[in-house]
């Protein structure tokens, strides 16, 4: 294609690239940088229902003064991504130099939000994403071996979770597990332990919300790897069949090398999503014993003061971590593409 | 048919015509945010009264509103003329600059209101309050009658009463309360903080101050009386705890008394536990003389970015809806402590009238209150659930407040 024809081909997706996609980056990482500018504070009488008293306010006449010699704010450089809030560089290094112990200094480190919020959603994409691809390569091949007049009515159920919308699946799945729920009632029983809450202890929280990922993500796989299946080649299949292998010995020998590239398409989007996981957490009411940076942005963003720059930074370290997360299914899928050129 | 037809025009007419009369209002567009208890639905409908003839009136009330109004407000002109806040919510509202003084709309068209509700910050009337509301004790007079015990005044007698309860079979966790990890939480604190005399902010300065005996203490009772609660507890807001009082599962909690009111009213609530409902003030703690509890006022304000017609239209409608006829309706008088003229308490008062009795501190209405509060919101979970000490946790919420104060520009 000439360079000009390709131009002119690309134009409109550049552009909404440029627009949805590059300039929020720029102004969230804008948002990051600069802070609000330091507030200057009046003594005054505030009165109303119950009496009168001297409080602190900000005064808003210095403050637009100030707002309009320096419209965006104060720079403050990369200081909001070292804070306790965000990395906390200067709380790990103390961290690190009084724990004895790497158990001590780990501990610590679940002190600090944002490792905290770590830990969990690392857990979480890694247990979910290779389980959900599991699960749903499984029911792909069930599905596939069944009766034709049965396919569409089973496809359709094994849809369900993904349909549900996220927050209403998530809250259904915590009204069950509730100790007078049903699900929390029948491992109450299951466990001969009338006390045990699934929502009072931490491991249990985490399970749940893993268990609700899996269910919730795995249609997506399913979906993904049936398709696959429809293009599998069947004289491949035959010839095998012809030799001898087994059912086994077909789908690991034939099947799965075949849809591996659907194996990593799937990985690669539901790493980024699991990575982003915020609605279970939301639908568990589980924040006392899990956390994710998304959780952390809303958090930020929803307190009866919002702090915008915190909520700017964490989202910028969000694209981070995405990026890290992702990169060696990048590079793997670029060294594929030059291989074949 | 053709009758009917003059008949219902001629009713529409009269009835705009009405409303123009009501409300005198020739144009203008007002737009109001909100929580969305019933006392603030009786609010929107009252201002949406005074809608046509060329005023346009809109609401929106939710639980989320304070998500949203700040936002809503910065535009110029502002998407909502109106936001209705608390104590707490004006802050951020005054932080930004986006509500206007009310002074010459108070001298033309405030002619109804008492002095008290006028909330003034340095000279200034920034809102309008139409109700006081504080947390305080509902209980089950008739569990309390089966250990033979009076309502507790102090939360070492909730305790006690609690243990009691429990021992007897009547009730497993008869303990209730809003301890859900976030705001929820941190208002717990607050309360038995203050309770305990602590004050939040070292005097004058926006240094935090919860890190301190009163902190430790305040904690320490939370956990005491989270042990006879539900073990969810953490994961329990006012619907859930009110859930739980209905079901017959609770006997004793702080709830707030803009709930406490209609906290019987649903359906299937078992008659025991209706008949049972009783309403007392909030307790002290540690032989404190201030009570645990907050006090609060709701009340509305007028966006600064509008024209002074929609202001005028908005402050008018907003007038209308706390006109003091309202009270006529005794469904109205009962779903709140209205502070407006010739509010007369109901039985369902009681509970927020002897908080303010009590000298029961107002919730600060500090610029850098917010912070502190959701640092708290985040931090105490894990004392709660045993991971960490209070002077740990307590630690951990004055560094997240730093962090944060550094960020908004409040702590250098």
């Amino acid at each position: 294609m000439k360079h000009k024809t390709l131009f002119w081909f690309f134009l409109p997706t550049g552009l909404a690239m440029l627009i949805f996609i590059a300039a929020p980056i720029v102004s969230v990482v804008m948002q990051s940088v600069f802070l609000p500018h330091e507030a200057v504070f009046v003594e005054v009488e505030n009165c109303g229902p119950f009496g009168c008293k001297t409080e602190t306010t900000i005064d808003q006449e210095a403050t637009a003064l100030l707002k309009k010699e320096a419209p965006l704010g104060r720079f403050a450089g990369l200081e909001v991504y070292f804070d306790r809030g965000h990395l906390a560089v200067s709380e790990v290094a103390e961290a690190w130099r009084t724990s004895d112990g790497l158990g001590e200094f780990f501990g610590e480190l679940r002190d600090l939000p944002f490792y905290r919020a770590m830990a969990f959603t690392l857990t979480y994409t890694f247990v979910c994403t290779p389980l959900l691809i599991i699960l749903g390569f499984a029911i792909a091949v069930a599905v596939n071996s069944l009766h034709r007049h049965l396919k569409g009515l089973v496809i359709f159920f094994s849809l369900l979770p993904m349909i549900v919308t996220p927050l209403v699946g998530s809250l259904i799945l915590f009204w069950m597990i509730d100790s007078r729920g049903i699900l929390g009632n029948f491992i109450s029983y299951l466990a001969n332990d009338p006390d045990l809450s699934l929502k009072a202890s931490t491991p249990l929280v985490w399970i749940s919300l893993i268990v609700y990922g899996i269910w919730s993500s795995a249609p997506f796989a399913f979906v993904v790897f049936y398709a696959g299946l429809q293009t599998v080649p069947q004289d491949t299949l035959e010839s095998a069949q012809i030799d001898g292998a087994t059912r086994w010995q077909q789908i690991r020998f034939v099947v799965i090398p075949y849809i591996m590239p659907l194996v990593t398409f799937v990985a690669l989007i539901q790493l980024m999503d699991n990575f982003r996981v915020l609605e279970p957490i939301i639908g568990f009411n589980a924040e006392a014993h899990a956390t994710s940076l998304s959780w952390i942005v809303l958090n930020d963003l929803g307190g009866e003061t919002r702090q915008l720059g915190a909520a700017a930074t964490t989202s910028v370290l969000t694209l981070l971590g995405v990026a890290i997360l992702l990169s060696p299914v990048l590079v793997r899928t670029w060294r594929d593409f030059r291989g074949r050129t | 048919m053709i009758k009917k037809l003059i008949l219902a025009g001629a009713l529409a007419l009269a009835a705009t015509a009405s409303a123009q009369a009501a409300c005198d209002l020739s144009g203008g567009r007002v737009s109001i945010v909100g929580n969305e208890f019933p006392a603030i639905q009786t609010i929107g409908k009252g201002a949406m009264s005074c809608a046509g003839g060329g005023v346009e009136v809109k609401t929106n009330l939710t639980a989320d509103h304070q998500k949203i109004n700040l936002a809503g407000m910065q535009g110029n002109p502002a998407e909502y003329t109106s936001a209705i806040i608390a104590n707490s919510s004006i802050v951020a509202l005054m932080n930004e600059d986006v509500i206007r003084p009310l002074d010459d709309l108070v001298a033309k068209h405030g002619g109804s209101l008492k002095k008290n509700q006028l909330i003034t910050i340095s000279g200034k009337v920034m809102a309008v309050a139409f109700m006081a509301n504080a947390q305080h004790l509902v209980y089950r007079a008739d569990l309390l009658e089966k250990i033979g015990a009076q309502p507790p005044k102090t939360y070492e007698e909730m305790l006690d009463q609690a243990k009691m309860i429990r021992d007897k079979g009547i009730l497993q966790n008869p303990v209730g309360g809003a301890y859900k990890a976030g705001w929820n939480l941190a208002q717990e604190f607050n309360n038995m903080f203050l309770g305990y005399g602590g004050s939040h902010f070292k005097s004058g300065s926006a240094e935090p101050n919860v890190n301190s005996d009163a902190g430790v203490k305040a904690l320490n009772m939370m956990k005491a009386l989270s042990e006879y609660m539900n073990p969810d507890f953490l994961t329990h807001d006012s619907n859930a705890t009110n859930a739980e009082y209905r079901a017959g599962n609770v006997a004793l909690m702080n709830m707030w008394g803009s709930r406490a009111a209609t906290m019987t009213d649903a359906d299937g609530v078992p008659q025991e536990v209706v008949d049972g409902f009783k309403i007392a003030g909030p307790m002290t703690v540690g032989g404190g003389s201030i009570s645990a509890s907050t006090l609060w006022w709701d009340g509305w304000t007028v966006a600064k970015n509008l024209s002074d017609e929609d202001a005028e239209a908005t402050f008018v409608a907003m007038m209308k809806a706390i006109d003091p006829s309202i009270l006529a309706d005794a469904e109205v008088a009962k779903q709140a402590v209205w502070l407006i003229d010739g509010y007369k308490p109901t039985a369902a008062a009681t509970g927020v009238f002897a908080a303010a009795q009590m000298n029961t501190i107002p919730y600060p209405m500090l610029p850098y209150m917010g912070l502190i509060h959701t640092a708290l919101g985040a931090e105490l979970s894990d004392f709660m659930q045993g991971k960490e000490s209070a002077e740990q946790a307590l630690a951990d919420v004055e560094a997240a407040y730093v962090a944060a104060a550094k960020e908004k520009g409040y702590l250098k």
